[in-house]
């Protein structure tokens, strides 16, 4: 993974200077509050419900076991010793004080991260694929451009007063596993017919109140061009985006506004005298980042591991399911990547304890040289076990609390943390997510449901990208009480498509059950290992919508 | 006294902002846009003046007349409006301008770093502005990308 150089670390260091001296000069009274509003913001420090919270970056997923002590260390010092992982590849503090927030900020600086830009009007973390460098239908390894791109977006002079967020995705892969297709931009790793790599960029998409997918801006735009060319768009949109109304900012609002044609010329136009700039990317500069991203040291596997490993899922059922679910092919023979569930019932998904993220660093350098992934459904992927220890990593993890079988089912569900924590909620979400784990606890009924994406937002800031679920769900205030939005058939891969929202809400009490009634349209109507997706596109939506109301009134 | 940021000194800001009709005096005075494209040759006298412009003015009516202009300032309406900071860039890259290019209006001490790196060389401050302030042009003695400076 990256490793810092005396720029980056100094480049750090110099940022916590400044914001030490910022929130001193906020509580001297010396900075207004809104003047310190996007500082404080752009330093990922929220004020929430109950207390402020702080984002901390995980640039595109990627952490090391010195980084996951370091923040065991800091939530069991600074905060109440637990924290959460996002759905935009980042953790977030509930806890930490607005003083100490310098401190943690120069601790976190000591294993080469921070918080820079997690929040606010500015260019945010860069997600990606969680199995970047190791999925089978990797094109492109995604890591070397999403930290080109973190370089390039960090401090950038010209963008930290846009009109609204801005976020990126990067990815490498024939599936889509970084739904990029929902983000403001999304870069697509691609190979031209002369099998060079190209960039085709899609801008416009997002989830949120106006749920839109991206539309293609620019095709096959060579790699060495990607930072002049999003400087050049990221410049229409900081001219001309709208500034008067906040739920109208997104860079979205302005390519449905003007036509993705009449945008992508606009940014030609403009990128005309960007191109070739200094921020023009030279094959050095490339290779010399991609050798931050080299191949571990494989090693080759025994000669009878794979034979072993069948023979050990032969014997004992549950390990066989785990390796079903919870681990996924490899580009190396004799490697499996491992994802470690942080959804057991119970516990809001992809919360953990200090204890826990030290779990997972050991886990992580007794099987995994040492490094994890953080992924956009809230779990952590150790990237590269070799086939002979799974068994044992998969006891290990079982004694954590991480081999939750459920990894891509029904339960493994995305929930954002909802009224619970947050200000903006109109509903909470956790305990909706631990009704239904509970209800579907039946592990053979999961399985059969196979893949499922369910999704839960507790409002319509849509963090929980209910839009996108196959299953979503949207808490909504009707007089001043909480209820349920169901919607169904989403999809983030490149298949994306928007949930259609069934009809009326359903208090808490009626979500489980009205699941369970879709999830039984689904199984009475599927053909030859339909998925839930396949046959809702096959059978449309009225069928969902009359058992669910049928049996509702 | 409002005060101002010239290489990197705060000095008395003395300019005056003139509207459509005020007499133009001898020196240091900024004109609205419409009353330099009017009037050019004032700048014939070679006495110090500027056009002053918003953050989110479009550029074409002003680029040709850019090689007469000895300062342009930029008006921010908000802090929060960064429309500003682009109007920069394109006058300091793509429009080529060499003159100084001042920020104006309300901007606060912790953007003086990158209103700099936009292209920016002077800067009007409100009243309370004293030497600590200037120390927030060098927040950051890195960087990552390329711009104005
Ligand atoms: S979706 Fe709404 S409730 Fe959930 S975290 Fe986002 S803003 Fe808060």
């Amino acid at each position: 993974m990256y490793q810092y150089n005396a720029r980056d670390h100094q480049l750090v260091r110099e940022r916590v200077q400044q914001f030490r001296g910022q929130t001193e000069r906020y509580l001297a009274g010396k900075l207004s509050d809104e003047q310190f509003l996007p500082l404080r913001l752009q330093n990922g420090l929220y004020v929430q419900r109950l207390a402020p919270m702080l984002r901390i970056a995980i640039p595109y997923g990627l952490l090391s076991s010195r980084q996951l002590r370091k923040l065991a260390d800091i939530t069991r010092r600074y905060d109440k010793g637990y924290a959460h992982f996002t759905t935009r590849q980042n953790l977030q503090l509930n806890w930490p004080q607005l003083e100490c927030v310098p401190d943690i900020l120069a601790e976190l600086a000591e294993v080469e991260m921070h918080a820079v830009q997690t929040s606010g009007n500015c260019i945010r973390n860069v997600t990606s694929d969680q199995f970047a460098g190791v999925a089978t239908d990797e094109v492109e390894d995604p890591r070397p451009w999403c930290e080109l791109l973190r370089q390039w977006s960090t401090l950038h002079p010209e963008f930290a007063f846009l009109p609204r967020k801005f976020k990126i995705a990067v990815n490498g892969s024939q599936a889509d596993r970084a739904a990029f297709l929902f983000h403001d931009v999304g870069v697509e790793l691609v190979r031209n017919s002369a099998g060079e790599t190209r960039c085709n960029i899609y801008a416009g998409g997002g989830l949120g109140r106006t749920p839109v997918i991206a539309e293609l801006v620019r095709r096959e735009l060579e790699p060495q061009h990607l930072l002049t060319y999003l400087d050049a768009l990221l410049r229409v949109y900081n001219s001309h985006g709208n500034r008067a109304n906040k739920y109208k900012a997104r860079i979205k609002i302005l390519v449905k506004a003007w036509g993705v044609e009449r945008f992508a010329t606009a940014v030609e136009d403009e990128w005309q005298f960007a191109k070739g700039g200094e921020n023009t990317l030279t094959s050095a500069s490339i290779e010399a980042m991609k050798a931050h991203f080299t191949l571990p040291d494989y090693r080759q596997p025994n000669a009878d591991a794979e034979q072993q490993l069948q023979q050990q899922a032969a014997s004992e059922l549950a390990f066989a399911r785990w390796l079903e679910r919870n681990s996924h092919s490899h580009k190396q023979p004799g490697y499996r990547a491992v994802t470690l569930s942080l959804k057991p019932t119970g516990v809001a998904p992809g919360d953990v304890t200090d204890r826990q993220l030290e779990a997972i660093a050991q886990l992580a350098d007794d099987y995994s040289f040492g490094e994890v992934r953080a992924t956009h459904n809230q779990n952590v992927v150790l990237a590269d076990v070799r086939i002979e220890q799974l068994y044992a990593l998969w006891q290990a993890a079982k004694a954590a609390g991480f081999a939750t079988p459920t990894v891509g089912t029904l339960t493994d569900m995305i929930c954002c943390p909802g009224g619970d924590f947050c200000s903006l909620a109109n509903a909470k979400s956790i305990p909706v997510a631990e009704s239904l784990q509970r209800r579907f606890d039946d592990i053979d009924y999961l399985y059969d449901l196979g893949d499922l994406e369910l999704n839960i937002s507790g409002c319509m800031n849509a963090c929980g990208h209910h839009h996108v679920g196959q299953i979503g769900i949207l808490g909504v205030d009707k007089k001043g009480e909480e209820w349920y939005q169901i919607q169904i058939g989403g999809s983030a891969g490149k298949d994306a498509a928007l949930a259609k929202v069934l009809g009326p809400a359903f208090s808490r009490d009626q979500v489980a059950d009205t699941v369970a009634n879709l999830l039984s349209v689904y199984t009475d109507n599927r053909i030859d290992g339909e998925s839930f997706l396949e046959t809702y596109r096959r059978i449309g939506l009225d069928p969902f919508k009359e058992r669910v109301y049928a049996q509702a009134s | 006294m409002p005060k101002l940021v010239e290489q990197q000194q705060l000095c008395d800001n003395r300019w005056q902002v003139l509207d459509d009709q005020q007499p133009i005096p001898p020196s240091h005075y900024l004109l609205p846009l419409a009353r330099w494209l009017a009037a050019r040759e004032i700048a014939a006298d070679g006495a110090p003046f500027g056009v002053i412009i918003d953050g989110d003015q479009p550029l074409e009516e002003l680029a040709p007349t850019l090689a007469e202009l000895p300062l342009i300032a930029i008006h921010f309406a908000k802090f929060a409006d960064g429309r500003g900071f682009s109007t920069a860039r394109l006058l300091r890259g793509r429009y080529g301008y060499r003159g100084e290019l001042r920020a104006c209006g309300d901007i606060f001490r912790d953007q003086l770093f990158f209103l700099q790196r936009c292209g920016f060389d002077s800067f009007e401050l409100p009243d309370e502005a004293d030497q600590s302030w200037l120390q927030s042009l060098h927040d950051f003695t890195v960087s990552y990308q390329a711009a104005a400076r």
